[in-house]
Formats: structure tokens, sequence, C-alpha cells
């Protein structure tokens, strides 16, 4: 197999010294992550690393020798050859670079083929902060991990050994790619230095009201509006969110890192933008204006549905109804909307009120205000509901008695034992009333199904705007915000893999290649890291909503999830 | 020779792919055990452009004669635009690249025109085979190169890759 060599580009230029790094077994591959300099003692050189191994868990050893010469600093070679007595290995290398020329030699133990040996140079800084993000199609194992991730875990767990730069008074003098100076920036420094204080006091006040919280809710009524309610699903999912984010233990593996960053950073934008909507409704007594013109809107609603009954008792669309079923239905729904509208004036001196108050909760994030146009919404077309499901029971049981008095028609009876269809034998007089029954039915089947079907639509508009709004709060809820942002950023942070670059090369030197990170697609990021949600989906395919909604059923399109727990 | 590669394109040899497009194949050899295949395809015609571009806004012209909406003249040039960028940021192939890099992998690289490219690399270890297969397209039976991926529960071949155009080989 040929021999793979992973070289850093910082220590391209690096001085004469010795190559520390890692073998990587199976794969006859080595990645090199420092140069320690001359002059060294080997024995504090063995201590060094014997210290690094134990501190970053990765199996560090003496590579081989690594030189550089400079004018006066003749007589390295066989200095060099000398050292492979001291430091025992298995396969010693000995790199060297000459002035002038851009590619590297080897030499191995096994005699300089330099056919044999490829050199892969690498970017030490953005491989050690990028994170591989490979197409599993299973858990990987372990021991048959393939060699590039090994390669960028060796790199990113070797981080203490870049803990010391060239300022550092220490008897090993490293070259890596912090040596300039250790990189740090002060912003990160003062946010990790106030996280702990801030969250501690968030988890004690989400503690508090926890304790108080259920108190009010366990009560049944409370209970069954909380989970009606959107709003109060999603403060009960912030609260999760926040109790997440705010946990003190720092972020163990790199997925729940960007998990809690992402939460934090949409979290942030949420109620930035509510605080901006609050503002701007605020300002102008717009919340008053707003206020003023919901109870018209709410007249205005119920006339058109007036209208609309009138115009069903008439002849709607030329289709002659049945004169006294028209009347009944027609009648009962206009007393519906009377009561309504009894209700609505009755409530309309505190809605302004209401209304300020309760825009107020919108400083809390968009989300809820959104949450909560969706709310008032199912609240101010309720009546339209209950119009819906007085229609579709109708209709319900029109049809349902439809087909049991057809099959009697027939001759045939449902077995509800067995469930199927069976023949039976009816008398005289049960056929009879049956008969007229069936046909009774059948003649009034026209007007009960047109008002199912008015009423229907206009629920199904309804549902289709809240659908809307919920649909766009989830994805305020589950966009993630700062993954995305790194991916647009800092690329090299998510990787989907690597690309291999040659770069020229001069004749009777190896192959060197140029290793660069290859970006996760854009796509890729929004699908692993989505913060999982209540997500509201439709609950049936197409087929199945016309099918229910043929046989008069009840639909609920829109169903919740409740929160994943990872 | 440059640099101690071999480098040589098929010049005499001229290569179609399965719409009929002419297209050309480069290869260089960089080192005892590492080569590189580019299939270059022909670059987006000035001509083609410009009779596209005039045939829209003329028949945007003569809808806007009729209905006297500027809204049409705008939106014919946008309409336009986003198109022409559209096509080469992610239709128009400029040419592909396959480097294989002995005991390594295989990368697998399209440059579209408009600079953007993409690349997928496959480590050694998950490479089962490459292969030719053949596939019915339409009406006819075509080959190209795919490369058999191992799946983790061996040994059988999960997904192939298809890595480049490489249709109906013509050498006139």
């Amino acid at each position: 197999m040929v021999l793979k060599i992973f070289f850093p580009q910082c220590c391209n230029k690096a001085d004469s010294g010795l190559l520390v790094g890692r073998w990587i077994p199976g794969q006859n591959s080595a990645v090199v992550l420092a140069v320690i300099h001359y002059p060294f003692i080997p024995g504090q050189v063995k201590q060094y690393i014997h210290q690094m191994r134990g501190q970053s868990g990765v199996d560090l050893t003496v590579l081989g020798s690594w030189s550089m010469p400079k004018e006066g600093q003749e007589g390295m070679e066989s200095f060099l050859r000398d050292l492979s007595t001291i430091f025992p290995q298995g396969q010693w290398l000995q790199l060297s670079r000459e002035m002038g020329k851009i590619g590297f030699r080897c030499e191995g133990e096994k005699g300089g083929e330099k056919d044999k040996v490829i050199f892969i140079h690498y970017e030490q800084r953005k491989v050690m902060l990028s994170q591989l993000h490979p197409i599993e199609n299973g858990v990987p194992d372990p021991q048959t991990e393939s060699q590039l991730p090994q390669v960028f875990g060796t790199v990113c767990q070797s981080e203490p050994l870049f803990f010391l730069d060239k300022y550092d008074d220490s008897p090993v003098k490293l070259t890596h790619w912090q040596s300039e100076g250790r990189e740090g920036s002060i912003i990160v420094e003062l946010m990790k230095q106030a996280s702990t204080p801030v969250c501690l006091l968030t988890t004690w006040i989400l503690t508090l009201s926890s304790v108080c919280l259920p108190r009010i809710l366990n009560v049944r009524p409370m209970r069954f509006i909380s989970s009606k309610l959107s709003t109060c699903v999603q403060l009960s999912y912030r609260t999760e969110h926040l109790q997440t984010v705010s946990s003190p233990t720092r972020a163990t593996t790199h997925n729940h890192f960007m998990r809690k960053a992402n939460i934090f950073v949409s979290f942030f934008v949420d109620v930035s933008l509510g605080l901006l909507l609050v503002s701007w409704m605020y300002r102008e007594n717009r919340i008053g204006k707003l206020a003023n013109t919901l109870v018209p809107a709410a007249d205005h609603i119920a006339k058109e549905l007036e209208e609309l009954l009138q115009w069903l008792m008439g002849a709607p669309a030329g289709l002659k109804m049945n004169r006294a079923l028209d009347q009944v239905l027609g009648r009962f729904f206009l007393y519906h909307i009377h009561l309504w509208i009894s209700y609505i004036h009755l409530m309309s001196p505190f809605v302004e009120m209401i209304l300020w108050y309760v825009g107020l909760s919108a400083c809390l994030g968009l989300t809820f205000a959104l949450s909560l146009l969706s709310d008032i919404t199912a609240l101010l077309t309720f009546h339209i509901y209950c119009f819906y499901v007085y229609g579709a029971r109708l209709y319900c049981m029109t049809v349902y008695g439809l087909s049991s008095l057809w099959r009697l028609f027939r001759g045939k009876k449902w077995n509800v034992l067995r469930q199927r269809v069976d023949s039976c034998s009816y008398d005289l007089d049960q056929l009879f009333i049956g008969t007229l029954l069936f046909t009774i039915l059948l003649f009034l089947l026209p007007t009960t199904a047109l008002y199912y079907l008015v009423f229907t639509l206009l629920r199904l508009v309804v549902v289709m705007f809240q659908g809307v709004v919920h649909l766009s709060v989830d994805f305020i809820n589950s966009f993630p915000l700062f993954s995305m942002g790194l991916r647009l950023f800092r690329s090299y942070r998510l990787a989907e893999g690597v690309k291999f670059r040659v770069l020229c090369e001069e004749p009777g030197t190896p192959l060197h290649l140029m290793m660069d990170i290859n970006p996760l697609k854009v796509s890729r990021v929004v699908q692993t890291y989505r913060t999982p949600t209540y997500s509201c989906y439709p609950k049936d395919s197409w087929l199945a909503l016309c099918k229910k909604l043929f046989l008069g059923e009840l639909i609920y399109p829109w169903r919740y999830k409740t929160t994943k727990i990872d | 020779m440059q640099n101690g590669d071999q480098h040589y394109s098929m010049e005499d040899e001229t290569y179609t792919d399965i719409d009929g497009k002419a297209i050309s194949l480069e290869c260089q050899s960089h080192s005892g055990f590492c080569r590189e295949f580019t299939v270059s395809s022909a670059k987006v015609s000035i001509g083609r452009v410009m009779v596209y571009t005039c045939a829209v806004w003329l028949s945007a012209y003569i809808v806007f004669f009729i209905t006297e909406n500027t809204a049409v003249l705008s939106s014919a040039i946008i309409i336009t635009l986003v198109g022409m960028m559209v096509h080469i940021h992610f239709v128009k192939v400029d040419h592909e690249t396959l480097l294989i890099i002995g005991s390594l992998g295989v990368q697998v690289s399209s440059s579209y025109a408009s600079g953007r490219e993409s690349t997928d690399f496959i480590e050694m270890d998950k490479i089962k085979d490459i292969v030719i297969n053949e596939a019915i397209h339409m009406q006819t039976v075509i080959y190209y190169l795919c490369i058999l991926l191992k799946d983790p529960s061996d040994p059988e071949a999960v997904s192939s890759v298809v890595p480049l155009f490489q249709g109906k080989r013509l050498i006139k």
C-alpha cells in the first residue's frame, strides 16, 4: 500500500526537528501534528509526549525527522539519522525539503521509493474546527472506521498539544497552527463568563414557575382549554426550549451544542421580532384601532352568513329545495347567528382592554403573536365551526340511514358480528316502512347535502388559514438559524467530506495533494439540524380526506405531534 | 509533456454524448497511481442565447402591443435574466473531472458554466468496484461508467454512482 502522510500547511516552513503525530492503524498513513525544534533533550521530549498522550487520549508518537536546511546548519543529515535509534519506532520517516524546491522528499526505512509516498497537505485550524457529516447507513463501527474520520478525529482531539505557543517558556519548542500565538476572542470569553450566572438565574425562574403553574393548570377545564389554545402550547414549548438552553452544564457532543445554539439564536430572533411588532402596533394606538374594527368585522361576517342562509332558503343556484326542511334548518341557523351577535355586542366594551393586555404578550416573541392570531380567529369563527358540526352530523346521519335502508331495499343486512353484508328475509311491513323511509331520506338528501357543502367549505377556509399560521410558527420554531449562519460564513465548520487538488510538482518528487474541506449542502444542514417541534401536518392523505368528507365524518385536518425527546 | 506528468487529449477522435452534442476527453497522469480524466462539453453558444432572448422579448412586445400593460415587458426581462442565471448556475455543466488516487479514493467533480464546482470524494474503503453498466434510455441502450459502493452490511453493493456523461461514443 502507498504511504500517505498528512502534513499541516503551517509546518511547511518550519525549522528542522522531530515530527510528532499519530500512525493510523491499518491504513499505512501518518498524521503529522507538530514539529519539535532543536535544541531539545530527548528525555524531556519523551516526557512531554507521554503527558500529551494522557491529556488528549490520542496515541501520539514521534513519527520521524524533518529537515529544512538553512545556511550554517550542515551535518544535520547524519544527526537526523541517528535520532531514529533514540526514539524506537516501527517505521521512521525522514522528510526533507530543499531550498529553492517546492516538493518534499521522504526516505522511509524500507529505502527511498519516492513513487510510493503521497503527501497530503491540510490546513490544521480548519480541520480541527470542522465536524464531519458522513452519509451513514447505520451505526459506524469504531474499529473499521475509515481513514478520513480518523484523521479529523486525531486533529480534533489533539487540542492540548496546540496550547504551547512560541512565547511560552517550556523545554520543548513546537510549531503548529497556534504557535504564532494562541487564538482567542474577547467577546467569546466575556460571554462565557456571563453565561453561567444568567443560566443559573433562568433555571431558578423556570423551576419556580414550573412549581406554581401545574397547580393552576391541573384543574380539568383549564387543562382542556390550554390543550386547545395554540398559545398555551407554544408557551409550554418555549419553556422547554429555555430549559434546554439554560442548563448550566456545557454541551458535550457537537449535536447537543448545535441544538443549544440554534434554540438560543432562534429564541433571540423571535423575541426581537416580537418586540419590533409590539412597538409598531402600540405606537399610534394601532391596537385600539384594531380592537375597534374587530366587533364591526364580526358583525359583518354574521351579516354575510345571514344573507347566505336567506339565499339557501330560497332557490340557491336554481336548485329546488324541500321547502319545509329548508325553512326549519334556515331558521335554526339564523337563530344561532342572532345569539352569537348578542354575545359579541355584550363583549364589545371589554374588547379593547382585553386586546391591549393580550397584545403585550407578543413581547415574548413573534411566534406568540401568530399563535394569538390563530386563537382569535378560532374564537371569532366559532359559530362557523358549530354550523359545520351540525351540518356534518345531519348529513352523516342521512347518509348512514340511506346506506342501511338501501341494503334493506335489496334484501340484505349488515352483520355486525361478522362485519359483512348478509342476505336477510324481511317481513312485508318492515319492507314497506323501510322503503318509505328510504324514499323520504333520498328526496331530502339534496337539501342536507347543500347545507353540509356550504358549511364545510366555510370551515375549510378557516382551517386553511389557521394551518398557514401554524406552519409559519412551526417554521420559525424549527429553522436552524445558527447552523445556517455557520454554513454561510464559516463553511469549513460543517463538512460533508473533503476534496483533493493536485499541487504542481517537480519531477522526481512524490505526489503532493491539497486537502480542502467540502462544505455541507444547505439542504442537508436544514435536515440535520432542524429542531424537532410539535409540527402540525395533515393527518390524512388527500384520498382519506375526500372519503371522510363524502361520508360526513368530522374532519380535524391538522394533528399536533407531541414534542420529540431525543 | 509538462512537469513530469503525461498529459494527452484525444484530439483525433471526436466523441458525442447521448444528445448528439460534441464533447472532448482529456487524460492527465500525475504520478504512477494518480490519474485525472476530464470530460468537457461545448460552451454556452452566444448565438443560441441571442436567439432565445430575441424570441422571448419579441413575443413580450407583441403581447404588450395588444394589452398595453408595461408589466408584461418588465416581467419578460426578469424572466429572461432569472432563467439565464439559473441555467448557467444549475443546469449547464462545463466539464466533469474524475480524479483517481491510488489507495486513497476517487473524486468526482462537476464544474458548471458559472464557475460553481460540486465535488464528491469516495474513499477506497467504500468502493466495491468500478463497472460499465447499461441502461435503457428512451429507445436505446446506453452504457455508463459507475462506481459500486459497499453496503455496511457486506458485501452487496448498495448505491451506484454515475460519474460521467459518457453516453454513446462515436469515433469519427
